[in-house]
């Protein structure tokens, strides 16, 4: 028999939804995670959309996964394995090809092909950047402080903040003051000159968020990709067994051997509040459920405008939420192929298979892409991020056959005149003819393919503008802005309701890190006390 | 291609690499050593002559009306007095004093210089050179080098050189033929002892090896690895990027950091030179504050330290090869510094140690302890600071 009555109910069964579960029921609490969907995982799901063919729908790598939240959810015990990925090709408009590998020399002798300067500055730069993302890393585990409050929490957490920027050099702080301000573009013009290595690491800097790498304030962003970690080494980025959706599977069993109920196919319609406290959900099938805790790890706009009334909230912060922005800028498309593509740029090289090809030969050719992106349309020329998970995990595929993930921006959630089939059709096809330039055996290789638009993750995974972040990762969105000036605590105006996805602090990504800070924040305010 | 690169004489080092031991040296593989042990191939250092394949040393050519001007501006020595045919050691450093890696400048002619290094240093070199009339190439790959060290190298050299190397002054370099090849010879190398290195086009690695290896049977010449190169220049009193010392622009945090003067290299800081160069200031400023730190020779009391063994009903286990490990230095009970590379001398049968001590510890004579593990257990064997180098032969500058 399933009670109605627990210690904390959460509102989505993502990734953050799960590890926030995973943490309360580690505390002792009574916890239930109410997934809409079938499955669970939100954008962290694997698929067999086509049989035998599994896609990671969504999200496809990782590398901001807190490592503290694979230790203290014991996740690999229920799983979780995060497989290398160890090398990014660019194949170039001239025919040739820019590799990195995850070796020093061969990546130095490989730029040095195309820029003796360029294999040096690359060394220099990497330095510069893993400084600056030691330097500021410690941020993603705190609790922005609210610099207007005099609270001694408040306080405190500035001190912690100031001692951080005092322990920098002179020179690191100019230089993440400068990164602040700075398009990725310029900044990487100020390092490179070689265009296939400027346009592939500006991509880091535009990914989530709807500016070109020529907007301001997208080389933030690409240091906050450069925070990833595995291992404790900075910068790996990983592919974890299974796909995305293994790590969703991984947390969803901690949780649940640690006493956390999951239920599936159960949408939540509204947070009931009772004289001015959330103390409970109601489900559109009709039931109530009741806790002294109600997390939400949906996005902001969902948590604030539609899950709650509005006359429970003040007017300051339902302006904030209305503004904040959600525009989604990209999409996926996953293939079934009976072969590798076979880029003509590209040496005779599996290795490079079992890592990323970029298609960004410059900074140029991405920043017209979101020029098309910024009139409403999807870019007839996009940058193009994939992977081959078979490559990878042989388990993701048949014997002899392959999948392959590809993530597409520019496609904006705000096509003109909105998404339909055949947008969707000739956006899938889009992507497949820019392939093909590079690849041409990449359309007789074809299995089946599915295409995920903006408006689909929206539709599927729930997330409005079908942002990949809850929101995206603007310098205005983020830290005690995250997900509004005074609400950066994972706490709500409205008692016992608490903000636990990717749009509160840090952010997105598939980082674990709002679930896991805003369940520690539950637990330090006792609601179940009372 | 997921290869590391093979210097031009491998097809030769390969085959008489007996260990398959190689080791990664700036994007190159070189041998480890060519025997099994150790030994004949740092007696042929100090005895005979040991041929070493140097080719992974970075290699400039700055050359241009203001090629001097760009040199002087950022190496700490004073290359207005940079003879044609001569070579200058030098350290250079970043604006705050501390070393950014260190090298040789040669002049090669009126306004021609070749720069060695341990690290890629053309992007440093190119933002120092803004206004400059200068080109500078990098030859790393172009130019193949064999360093040819050990007492019985300038007979085997005269054997096959057209010119006679006899009147090549230490640190001095000449324009040669070796077997009719062009070549460039140095009287220069990384052993201490008497040497030499031979700069080649790449084309010409193998015939230059080749003749050499000949020339020099009758004499123990030997292919010698870098393993036994580290033993000898540990001797030398030499100390190597990234082992002893870490470079400006990698290092992490400020300790890491090492000035010239800290590194015992006050003769290369020509601080009487005339204008700017980069880390003036901060050099002029430690020069009259003193260094906090100094790096220094040490010397094992080995009796003491057999003892240590002796305990253990042990004799002394020290490895027969240099180790790049730190080893904490203290005084009392207290830390005072760290060897960062010690190593058995097979010639003068010692225990020796590049340290790095902090002031006053760095004064000749102060009597330290040095951390080694006797059967898994830690304890301190007495040592003394001690002059560098450790050996120095009288035929190393004759």
């Amino acid at each position: 028999m399933t009670s109605n009555q627990y210690d904390a109910i959460i509102i989505g069964g993502g990734h953050n939804g799960l590890v926030a579960a995973a943490y309360l029921a580690r505390a002792g609490r009574k916890v239930v995670v109410l997934e809409r969907r079938h499955i669970v995982g939100g954008a962290t799901i694997t698929e067999e959309i086509i049989p035998g063919f599994k896609f990671t729908e969504f999200s496809y790598v990782v590398s901001l996964l807190r490592p503290e939240i694979i230790r203290d959810l014991e996740l690999p015990k229920h799983g979780l394995k995060i497989l290398p990925l160890p090398s990014t090709v660019t194949p170039m408009e001239n025919g040739d090809y820019l590799a990195a590998w995850d070796d020093h020399d061969l990546t130095r002798r490989e730029i040095y092909r195309h820029s003796p300067k360029d294999a040096e500055a690359y060394d220099e730069y990497a330095r510069v950047m893993a400084r600056m993302a030691k330097a500021i890393k410690p941020i993603l585990s705190i609790i922005p402080p609210d610099p207007s409050s005099l609270h001694p929490k408040d306080l405190f957490g500035l001190l912690k903040l100031g001692k951080l920027a005092y322990e920098m050099s002179e020179k690191d702080l100019y230089g993440l003051a400068k990164l602040m301000t700075q398009s990725a573009g310029d900044m990487l013009d100020e390092w490179f000159e070689t265009d296939a290595l400027k346009g592939t690491k500006s991509a880091s800097g535009i990914i989530g968020t709807f500016l070109g790498p020529r907007s301001p304030g997208t080389a933030y962003v690409l240091l906050h990709h450069y925070m990833g970690e595995i291992d404790g080494a900075f910068r790996a980025w990983g592919f974890s067994k299974g796909g995305t959706g293994g790590i969703a599977e991984a947390i969803a069993s901690s949780a649940r051997a640690l006493g956390a109920e999951i239920r599936v196919n159960s949408t939540v319609k509204q947070v009931i509040v009772k004289n001015g406290r959330a103390v409970g959900v109601a489900l559109e099938n009709g039931d109530e459920i009741y806790a002294k805790a109600v997390l939400s790890s949906a996005d902001p706009i969902v948590t604030f405008l539609k899950l709650v009334e509005s006359k429970h909230l003040p007017d300051d912060l339902i302006r904030s939420i209305q503004s904040f922005r959600t525009r989604g800028s990209s999409g996926k498309v996953n293939i079934a192929l009976s072969e590798l593509p076979q880029f003509t740029a590209l040496p005779d090289e599996p290795a490079l298979y079992r890592g990323a090809a970029s298609i960004s030969p410059s900074i140029d050719y991405i920043e017209r892409a979101y020029d098309d992106a910024k009139y409403g349309r999807f870019a007839k020329e996009p940058y193009i991020d994939m992977i081959f998970p078979s490559m990878i995990d042989p388990d993701m595929a048949p014997p002899g056959t392959h999948v392959m993930s590809c993530f597409v921006q520019y496609a904006p959630y705000d096509i003109e005149g909105g998404w339909d089939d055949a947008k969707r059709e000739a956006f899938g096809e889009t992507v497949i003819s820019t392939i093909e330039k590079y690849a041409p055996n990449i359309r007789r290789a074809i299995i089946g393919k599915q295409v995920i638009t903006p408006k689909d993750i929206e539709n599927i995974a729930g997330i409005t503008g079908g942002n990949i972040f809850h929101g995206e990762l603007l310098l205005h969105q983020l830290f005690f802005f995250r997900p509004a000036p005074q609400w950066s605590n994972f706490r709500t105006p409205l008692r016992g309701y608490y903000l636990a996805g990717s749009g509160a602090h840090p952010g997105g990504g598939i980082m674990g890190a709002p679930g896991m800070l805003a369940a520690k924040e539950v637990l330090k305010d006792g609601m179940w006390k009372a | 291609m997921l290869q590391l690169r093979h210097t031009p004489f491998h097809e030769r080092t390969s085959k008489l690499c007996q260990p398959q031991n190689w080791r990664r040296w700036a994007g190159y593989l070189v041998a480890g050593s060519y025997e099994l042990t150790l030994d004949r191939e740092y007696w042929a250092i100090r005895n005979a002559a040991a041929l070493i394949d140097v080719t992974p040393l970075m290699k400039y050519i700055i050359t241009g009306k203001d090629a001097a001007r760009l040199l002087d501006r950022v190496v700490t020595r004073d290359i207005g007095k940079l003879k044609i045919g001569q070579v200058y050691y030098t350290g250079w450093c970043d604006d705050e004093g501390k070393m950014i890696d260190d090298g040789t400048v040669s002049r090669l002619d009126e306004s021609t210089y070749r720069l060695t290094s341990a690290d890629p240093n053309l992007r440093w070199l190119s933002m120092n050179a803004v206004g400059l009339e200068v080109r500078i190439t990098e030859v790393t790959d172009n130019v193949a080098a064999l360093s040819f060290q050990g007492p019985n190298s300038r007979l085997i050299l005269n054997r096959v050189a057209d010119n006679p190397v006899d009147g090549l002054k230490y640190f001095r370099l000449m324009q040669n033929k070796v077997d009719g090849i062009p070549v460039t010879i140095s009287r220069t190398g990384y052993t201490g002892d008497l040497g030499f290195e031979i700069w080649m086009e790449a084309k010409d690695a193998l015939p230059i090896w080749d003749v050499l290896m000949e020339a020099g049977a009758d004499y123990g010449i030997a292919p010698v690895g870098i393993l036994a190169m580290d033993m000898a220049r540990v001797e030398a009193g030499l100390f190597m990027i990234e082992v002893d010392y870490t470079s400006a622009s990698h290092a992490w945090i400020e300790p890491q950091k090492s000035s010239p003067f800290e590194l015992g290299l006050d003769w290369t800081v020509a601080l009487d030179k005339p204008g700017y160069f980069v880390g003036r200031r901060a050099l002029e400023h430690e020069k009259k504050e003193g260094s906090a730190w100094k790096m220094v020779g040490l010397e094992v009391d080995w009796v003491e330290m057999e003892k240590l063994y002796a305990e253990a009903g042990l004799p002394p286990q020290i490895p027969g090869m240099a180790v790049r490990a730190s080893l904490p230095v203290l005084v009392g009970n207290v830390q005072i510094g760290y060897a960062s590379t010690s190593s058995w001398s097979p010639l003068l049968k010692k225990y020796i140690a590049l340290a790095h001590l902090q002031k006053p510890y760095y004064e000749i004579g102060t009597d330290v302890r040095l951390e080694i593990t006797v059967e898994h257990h830690r304890q301190h064997a007495p040592a003394r600071v001690v002059k560098l180098p450790f050996y120095e032969p009288e035929w190393k500058k004759k």
